[in-house]
């Protein structure tokens, strides 16, 4: 499939970033896969990761071939915000970058939703999808939160060791008509008063480096971005055009 | 996978209104909330469901397998509960 040229270039810079977000996503969930504490939530982040494999396809097909979009492109081609590249970790890291993602795509579905823009019919479908994954996290954060020393101390790092990629999400992109302060605003409620009923602490510290303000989206990623996408790509740029 | 101690759960879904809970299977999960959303995952992915029922399996009294005979046995022999003397009615097509 070529790009959908009757969307304008902005409208496609815009899909490319929400697309990779989705993308790249999907696949840190999906490396879950055999190593999930339990069957029952190896599932449940399949089941997650599939819902954004989904919304992933529909907006990269937006901007070109979704196939050369997700397996032939370099490292700096992709738009994703750096939170979503970050390591699985350990479950707490992965749950903590659930809950901050899924509350800021929740909220922006649903604005997208609302709006006649080009997003919202698919905005529409996810904001469903992506209602399950926030209350995912939220259940998950409460539990871990509020549940033993171990798994509440392990919350918390997660937390603080993710909380200076959250302010890039609110950083403006082209193409796409939301109010970020709004946005950030209503995040920032969201995720204190899920911290707060599961005792742990708002972490401190900016939100942003210097370096990092809006760095995913112009296409610089952290460290182990380049070897996930490495383990991404590889099959794709072995056997071009493999199928079965 | 490693055991946890997670208790087991027991799934009922209702497939479609008006139909009553059925038995789907069981799961793990440290309690209520999260075995609900657990059997959402495991057992309505496909849209089979639209209620879902979770019950601790220690919650349930069974019967024993042992017991079967004092159990179902003297059903066996009263025909008459089942109602099969009566005549049809020609006409009757939904009996």
């Amino acid at each position: 499939m070529t790009a959908d040229m009757t969307l304008d270039a902005t409208t496609r810079t815009a899909a490319l970033a929400l697309g990779d977000d989705a993308l790249v996503l999907s696949h840190r969930l999906g490396e879950w896969a055999g190593h999930a504490p339990v069957l029952e939530e190896e599932v449940a982040l399949a089941n997650i990761a599939l819902d954004l494999l989904g919304q992933a396809r529909v907006l990269l097909s937006m901007v070109g071939d979704e196939d050369e979009l997700a397996y032939l492109r370099e490292e700096r081609a992709f738009r994703n915000l750096q939170l979503v590249e970050q390591p699985n970790g350990d479950f707490a890291h992965t749950i903590a970058r659930q809950l901050y993602f899924s509350t800021y795509q929740h909220l922006l579905y649903a604005e997208l939703a609302a709006a006649e823009g080009p997003f919202a019919p698919l905005a529409a479908k996810a904001v469903k999808e992506v209602a399950y994954h926030r209350d995912h996290a939220e259940q998950w954060t409460l539990r871990l939160g509020d549940g033993t020393d171990e798994s509440r101390e392990r919350m918390r790092r997660a937390c603080g060791a993710l909380w200076r990629f959250t302010g890039e999400m609110f950083q403006p992109v082209a193409g796409l008509d939301v109010d970020g302060t709004a946005l950030e605003a209503a995040w920032l409620a969201s995720v204190t008063a899920v911290l707060d009923r599961a005792t742990l602490p708002v972490p401190e510290g900016p939100r942003t480096g210097a370096w990092a303000a809006g760095a995913g989206r112009q296409g610089l990623h952290t460290e182990s971005f380049g070897r996930m996408l490495a383990e991404m790509q590889h099959l794709h740029r072995s056997h071009p055009g493999a199928s079965w | 996978m490693t055991n946890t101690d997670w208790p087991l759960w027991e799934v009922f879904v209702r497939s479609r209104r008006g139909l009553s809970h059925t038995h789907a299977g069981s799961l793990h999960a440290p309690d209520a909330e999260l075995a609900l959303r657990n059997a959402r995952d495991l057992y309505t992915r496909r849209g089979e469901g639209v209620s879902i029922w979770v019950v601790p399996s220690a919650a349930i009294t069974a019967s024993s397998p042992d017991e079967k005979d004092p159990f179902f046995e003297p059903a066996a022999d009263k025909p008459y509960r089942h109602p099969t003397f009566y005549e049809i009615p020609e006409g009757v097509k939904h009996l």
